[in-house]
C-alpha cells in the first residue's frame, strides 16, 4: 500500500484543493483556511484565541500556548498567501473578554497579522461585541460578490461561507480510526474548520450539520500536506440516532 | 512454652481462644510482642493462615484494656485505620471482626466508611470517631484532606495496610503512602503494620511501613508458616493444540469435566474477552445445567455483586473470571483454581492459586490449561517457578509525580503548608524516598498555576504563598474541585450497553459497559460477544451502545482488550531457559515437543541470552521474525520503531505483529539479501540507540501516549475527570486531551505533566524500560538465519497478522489509502479485494 499511495500523494502533491461556490473560484488550504485568490481574500474560522486562559479563569489551567499556536498557524498561511484581506469568521476569541488577556507576545502577533491589509471580525457567539484596542473591522456579517461570510450557518442561501460547528470526519481505515478536522459543503454552501489549537470537533454527520445540506455532502479532510476528499456517507458517525 | 504464650495474650482472648478450640498461631503472638516493642511490622502469610486476625489482635488487645474517656472534652479520635484495596474486603473484614469483639463484649465501635457510606454516617465519623476504621485508600486521601484530620488521627496507634503486595508499585500505592506519610506527621506515635501474599522482594514494602528519613529504614518482618505445597498440574489436552489464539477452545470438554467433578471452581482467564467466549462456550455444552456465572470488570455492578453473594452462599458450581476476583473475600467452598492461557506471571498464578482452598494444611488445587503451543511453554515455565516458590520481581519504579500533584493539593485543603516541611514529608514516603527537590517544587508550581514557563496564570491560581511563605487554598472552589477528582484510578471512557428490541431500538435493560474506543470501531451489524451473548450493535444514543440478540454464532468483532496483562521478564526468562535446553522438553506434550524439534531442524532455537532473528519469504512479501520473549507492549514498542528505521533505510516495509514471544516485520524488500548484501545491518537496526531521537518522534504522534497523558492530567488535577465534557449547548462541540497534549509537546516538551507520562510509558503501555534493558542485553548478540520458507516457531506470530493493524501510525498514507479505494469502487463499480497485509496471513 505505501509504494502506490506514497506515489499518489506526490502526484497530486502540485495541484491545488478548488472548489467552485456560487461561482466564486475558492482554494482549500491544507492548514485549513480558505483562501480566494480573486480577491487575495484569506477566510479563517473559530481561532478560539485565549481558551486556555478562559479555562485557567475557572480553576484549569490549561497549558498557556494555543494562542500563541494558533497565531502561528495563521501566520504561515499569511505568509504563503499573500493576502490583501483577512476574514476571521466568528469566535476569534473564546470569550468576550478574551482579547484583555492577551500576552504581550501574541498581541504583537496579531498586529503584524493585521499589517499592510484589512482584517475583518466577523462576530460570533463567544465573541459578539468588538474587542476594546484590537483594530480591524468588526461586522456581524460580510457579503462579498456572490458570497456571504458569517459565523453561523443559517443553512438557507447558496454561497454562504460559515463557521460554528467545528466539523471534523471519523474515518475507519484497517480497523484504525483516524479524526481529522475538515471542510464540509455540498458545493453550495460551505462551513469551514476551526482554526484554533483548543478548538474541539463536531462529527459531521451530526443532525446540526447534516440539516445543513440538503442533499449529499462531502467533507475536505485536513491533512498534513494535502486536502482529502471523502463523501460524507462515507464517515462515520461518532453517536448514532 | 505455653505459659509464656498465655502470657502473651491476656483475657479474655485466652478464654475466648480456648472456648472454640483454637490456639494462637506463632505469627499472630509474634505479631502482638511486636506490638508491645513498638515495632512496625511486615506480615507475610498464605491465604488461610489468620492473617487478619494477625494483624488486628493487637488493637482489639488494647482497646479491651483502654479505660473509658468519659471525662475527656473531646472523645478519642481513630485508635486503628485499616486499609484495603477492595471495598467489599474492608466490609468483610469489619464484619468478621464484630463477632469476637462482640462475643469478648468488648466495648470498641467499628465503622467502615467507603463510597457508599451515607452523609450522615461520614458526617458523624467525623464529629466521633469509632475506635476502629476499616477503609480503603481514597477515602483516607479524603479524609486527611480536611481541617478534620488532626482530630480524627490525632490519637491513632495503628495502621494496617491489608493485601499490601497488590497496592505497592501502583498509583495506588504511592497516594496511599504519602497519605500514610501525613498519618505519621499528625500521628508520631502510630505503628504500621502491613499484610501481605508473599513477595520476591519483601525489602521495599518493608520499607513502605517506616519513613525513609535514615539509611535502611525497615519494618520488622514476620513470615507465617507456610501452609501445604499447592498441588498443580498442566491440562495435557488430546486434542490437536493451537497454534494461535486465546481461546482454549480444545480444551473445553475437559474444562466441564473438571467443573462437574468439583464442589465450586474458579476459573481463571486474562481479558474480559475470553472470559465472555469461555462463559458461552461453557454453557452451549452445559448438559447438566450446571450454574456457571461469569464476572468481570465490565459488567454492570450489581450483576457482580449477585455472582460474588450466590458465590458466598455457595450456590454456583463454577465462575468464569478475570482479574476482578485475584483479590477479595474468602470463600471457603472453592476447591478448584483452573487457569486457562497462560498466566503471564508467577506471582498472580499464585495469588489466583490461593484462591481455592482457605484452609492451611491441605493443598490448593490448581489446573492450567494453555491455549497454544507458546503458552504451553509458558505454563511449564510457571509451574516450575511455583513450585520452586519463585516470585516475579517487582519492576522498579519511583512514585508519580501526577499523584504527587493531586496529594499536595489536597495538603493544600487541609492547611496552610511550607514547602520545605511538606517536602520532607513526602520523601519519608519509600515511593518518594528519592524525589529531587526539583521536582517537587515543578510540581508544587503545577498545582498553583500550571506551572508552565510562560507564566500567564499568576492570577488564577489555585494555591498561592502567603507572606510566611506557606501555600495556602485560594478559594473554596479549589478544595470542591479536589474532593470531586481525588483517586488514581481513570477508567477508559466507558459506554453503557443496552439491550433493545431490533423494532423499537429502545427499553431493555443494561448488560454492562465496553470502552468507548471499542464501541467506535462497531459499525450498524457487526457482532460481538459481551455478558456472555452474541450481540448486534444497532447504534450509539448518548452514552449508550443499542445492542440486539442475534442468532449468529461467531462474533464478527474479535476482542476488547481490558486487563491484558504482558508476560513477566521472570517468567520470560524460564521460557527461554526452558527453549534453549532440549532436555528439558521430555515434560511437554507431544506436539509440543514435535513443533520444537522441527524448528531445531529447520531453523535454530531461541539461545537462552541472545536474539534469534529469522528472515524468509512468504506469498510475495518479506518476514523479519524477531523472538525477544519481553511481553506484548514491549514488542509493540519495538516493532514501531524498527518499522520507522527499516523505512528510512529504504527496505519498505508494510507493518508488523507482535504477541507476547515473538514480533514479526514484513515488507516488499528481500531482508535476507539487504543483510547479505550488507545493506542491512541487525546490529545497527537493534541498536539501543532507537530510544533517543525515533522513540520521542514516534512518541509524539502515539496514540498510546495521548491516552496515557490525560490520565496523567486527570490524577494532577489539570483537567477533570469529566473532561473533555459536551459543552452546554446542543452542538456538542468536543475538546480533546490530544489537542493539549499537542500545545504542550510543542511549546513546553519539559513540562511535569509530560515528564510524568513518559514515566508512565517507560512501565506501562509501551514498556520502554523493558526495551531497554532487552536491547541492551543482546548487543551484539544476535544470531540471524536467513530461511527459505517461514519457521515452525514463526507460525503463531504470523497468525496474528490480518488480526491486528499495519503500518504503525501513518496517518496520512491511511487518509490516502481510504480516499482511492473509494474513488475506484465509484469509477469502476468492481469489487475491489482486499489486498491489504492480511490477506496471505489468515490461512
Amino acid at each position: 500500500m505505501s509504494i502506490s499511495h506514497g506515489m499518489a500523494l506526490e502526484e497530486t502533491g502540485e495541484a491545488e484543493d478548488g472548489l467552485v461556490i456560487a461561482g466564486a473560484r475558492l482554494v482549500l488550504d491544507p492548514a485549513g483556511a480558505l483562501w480566494w485568490p480573486a480577491e487575495r481574500m484569506l477566510i479563517v474560522a473559530d481561532l478560539h484565541l485565549e481558551k486556555g486562559s478562559s479555562f485557567a479563569a475557572r480553576g484549569v489551567p490549561l497549558p498557556p500556548y494555543d494562542t500563541r499556536a494558533t497565531l502561528a498557524l495563521l501566520a504561515q498561511v499569511v505568509e504563503r498567501r499573500r493576502p490583501r484581506s483577512i476574514v476571521a469568521l466568528g469566535d476569534s476569541f473564546h470569550d468576550r473578554r478574551g482579547a484583555d488577556r492577551l500576552g504581550e507576545e501574541e498581541r504583537a502577533g496579531i498586529a503584524a497579522l493585521m499589517r499592510g491589509r484589512e482584517m475583518i471580525w466577523v462576530a460570533g457567539n463567544h465573541d459578539p461585541d468588538p474587542m476594546p484596542g484590537l483594530g480591524g473591522l468588526h461586522v456581524d456579517e460580510l457579503r462579498a460578490g456572490p458570497l456571504t461570510l458569517r459565523h453561523e450557518p443559517s443553512g438557507d442561501g447558496a454561497g454562504e461561507v460559515a463557521g460554528h460547528f467545528h466539523p471534523v470526519a471519523r474515518l475507519m481505515v484497517r480497523g484504525r480510526g483516524l479524526r481529522r478536522r475538515c471542510f464540509a459543503t455540498d458545493g453550495a454552501r460551505l462551513v469551514m474548520p476551526a482554526l484554533g489549537a483548543y478548538a474541539g470537533g463536531l462529527n459531521i454527520r451530526d443532525a446540526a450539520l447534516a440539516r445543513l445540506f440538503p442533499g449529499a455532502y462531502a467533507a475536505h479532510l485536513v491533512g498534513g500536506a494535502r486536502i482529502y476528499r471523502i463523501a460524507h456517507h462515507a464517515c462515520l458517525p461518532d453517536r448514532a440516532g | 512454652m505455653d505459659a509464656a504464650r498465655d502470657d502473651q495474650l491476656p483475657e479474655p482472648f485466652r478464654s475466648w481462644f480456648a472456648g472454640r478450640g483454637w490456639a494462637p498461631r506463632a505469627h499472630q503472638l509474634e505479631l502482638l510482642a511486636k506490638a508491645r516493642e513498638g515495632r512496625s511490622t511486615l506480615l507475610i502469610a498464605p491465604t488461610g493462615a489468620g492473617k487478619t486476625l494477625a494483624g488486628f489482635l493487637p488493637s482489639l488487645v488494647e482497646l479491651s484494656g483502654r479505660p473509658r474517656a468519659r471525662n475527656s472534652v473531646r472523645p478519642p479520635g481513630v485508635h486503628t485505620l485499616y486499609i484495603s484495596p477492595l471495598k467489599a474486603l474492608a466490609v468483610d473484614v469489619a464484619r468478621n471482626l464484630e463477632r469476637p469483639a462482640e462475643e469478648m463484649a468488648l466495648p470498641i465501635r467499628i465503622e467502615t466508611r467507603t463510597g457508599d457510606t451515607p452523609a450522615s454516617r461520614r458526617q458523624r465519623q467525623r464529629r466521633d470517631p469509632p475506635d476502629i476504621l476499616l477503609t480503603t485508600p481514597e477515602q483516607i486521601a479524603l479524609l486527611l484532606a480536611s481541617a478534620d484530620a488532626e482530630h480524627l488521627f490525632g490519637d491513632l496507634r495503628r495502621v494496617v495496610l491489608d493485601e499490601l503486595h497488590a497496592l505497592a508499585g501502583s498509583k495506588r500505592g504511592d497516594l496511599l503512602s504519602l497519605g500514610l506519610a501525613r498519618l505519621r506527621k499528625i500521628a508520631p506515635q502510630a505503628q504500621t503494620v502491613g499484610l501481605s501474599a508473599t513477595v520476591a522482594d519483601p525489602e521495599t514494602l518493608r520499607r513502605w511501613l517506616v519513613p525513609q528519613t535514615g539509611e535502611n529504614e525497615m519494618g520488622d518482618l514476620v513470615i507465617a508458616e507456610a501452609g501445604a505445597a499447592p498441588s498443580l498440574s498442566m491440562l495435557d489436552s488430546v486434542a490437536q493444540v493451537p497454534w494461535a489464539g486465546h481461546t482454549a477452545r480444545h480444551s473445553l470438554k475437559e474444562i466441564y469435566a473438571l467443573i462437574k467433578a468439583n464442589t465450586t471452581t474458579l476459573v481463571f482467564v486474562n481479558t474480559r474477552m475470553q472470559a465472555e467466549l469461555l462463559f458461552q462456550e461453557l454453557w452451549r455444552i452445559n448438559d447438566a445445567n450446571l450454574p456457571i456465572a461469569l464476572h468481570h470488570g465490565s459488567l454492570d455492578v450489581s450483576q457482580r455483586r449477585r455472582v460474588e453473594a450466590a458465590m458466598g452462599e455457595g450456590r454456583l458450581k463454577a465462575v468464569v473470571c478475570t482479574s476482578s476476583l485475584d483479590l477479595g473475600i474468602d470463600w471457603g467452598a472453592v476447591d478448584l483454581v483452573i487457569n486457562v492461557g497462560a498466566p503471564k506471571g508467577s506471582s498472580r498464578l499464585m495469588q489466583r492459586i490461593g484462591r481455592a482452598n482457605h484452609r492451611l494444611d491441605e493443598p490448593s488445587r490448581a489446573v492450567l490449561v494453555p491455549a497454544n503451543r507458546f503458552e504451553v511453554l509458558e505454563c511449564r515455565a510457571a509451574l516450575e517457578a511455583v513450585r520452586a516458590g519463585a516470585q516475579d520481581s517487582a519492576v522498579e519504579r519511583s512514585g508519580a509525580l501526577d499523584v504527587l500533584a493531586q496529594h499536595v493539593l489536597g495538603m493544600a485543603c487541609a492547611g496552610p503548608f511550607a514547602s520545605d516541611e511538606l517536602y520532607g514529608e513526602v520523601t519519608s514516603a519509600e515511593p518518594y524516598a528519592g524525589l529531587s527537590r526539583t521536582d517537587f517544587d515543578d510540581v508544587v508550581a503545577f498545582v498553583a498555576t500550571g506551572g508552565y514557563a510562560l507564566r500567564a496564570y499568576e492570577r488564577f491560581a489555585r494555591i498561592r504563598q502567603m507572606k510566611d511563605g506557606r501555600w495556602r487554598v485560594t478559594n473554596p472552589m479549589v478544595a470542591q474541585q479536589y474532593r470531586l477528582n481525588v483517586g488514581t484510578i481513570v477508567e477508559a471512557t466507558m459506554l453503557k450497553v443496552r439491550l433493545a428490541s431490533a423494532k423499537s431500538r429502545y427499553g431493555g435493560r443494561v448488560l454492562g459497559e465496553v470502552e468507548e474506543y471499542f464501541a467506535e470501531q462497531l459499525s450498524p451489524g457487526d457482532t460481538f460477544v459481551f455478558a456472555g451473548e452474541v450481540l448486534e450493535f444497532l447504534s450509539i444514543v448518548e452514552d449508550e451502545v443499542r445492542a440486539t440478540r442475534t442468532s449468529a454464532a461467531e462474533p464478527k468483532v474479535p476482542s476488547y482488550e481490558g486487563g491484558k496483562f504482558p508476560l513477566s521478564t521472570f517468567l520470560a526468562s524460564r521460557v527461554r531457559a526452558l527453549l534453549a535446553e532440549p532436555a528439558r522438553w521430555s515434560t511437554l506434550p507431544g506436539q509440543v515437543h514435535e513443533w520444537l524439534d522441527l524448528q531445531k531442524l529447520r531453523s535454530r532455537l531461541p539461545g537462552r541470552a541472545d536474539l534469534l532473528v529469522e528472515t524468509f519469504p512468504r506469498g510475495g512479501r518479506h518476514y523479519l521474525v524477531a523472538y525477544p520473549f519481553e511481553g506484548r507492549l514491549a514488542h509493540q514498542t519495538l516493532g514501531m520503531l524498527l518499522t520507522r528505521r527499516l523505512d528510512r533505510a529504504r527496505l519498505r516495509p508494510l507493518g508488523f505483529v507482535a504477541n507476547d514471544y515473538a514480533l514479526a516485520i514484513y515488507g516488499i524488500s528481500d531482508m535476507s539479501l539487504a543483510i547479505e548484501q550488507g545493506r542491512l545491518d541487525l546490529d545497527a537496526l537493534f541498536d539501543a540507540d532507537m530510544l533517543g531521537d525515533d522513540l520521542e518522534d514516534w512518541l509524539a504522534e502515539s496514540a498510546l501516549m495521548k491516552r496515557t497523558f490525560r490520565k496523567c492530567a486527570v490524577i494532577a488535577g489539570l483537567i477533570e475527570r469529566r473532561f473533555p465534557g459536551k459543552e452546554k449547548n446542543s452542538r456538542q462541540v468536543t475538546m480533546s486531551t490530544d489537542l493539549v497534549y499537542d500545545v504542550l509537546r510543542r511549546h513546553e516538551p519539559g513540562h511535569v505533566l509530560l515528564r510524568a507520562a513518559r514515566q508512565d510509558a517507560a512501565t506501562g503501555l509501551l514498556d520502554i524500560r523493558r526495551l531497554s534493558d532487552m536491547l541492551t542485553r543482546i548487543r551484539g548478540r544476535i544470531d540471524h538465519i536467513a530461511l527459505p520458507r517461514v519457521s515452525p516457531l514463526a507460525v503463531p506470530v504470523m497468525l496474528e497478522i490480518g488480526r491486528e493493524m499495519v503500518a504503525g501510525e501513518a496517518h496520512e498514507a491511511l487518509l490516502a489509502e481510504a480516499e482511492d479505494e473509494l474513488v475506484r469502487e465509484a469509477m469502476d463499480g468492481v469489487d475491489i479485494a482486499w489486498d491489504g497485509a492480511g490477506g496471505d496471513g489468515r490461512g
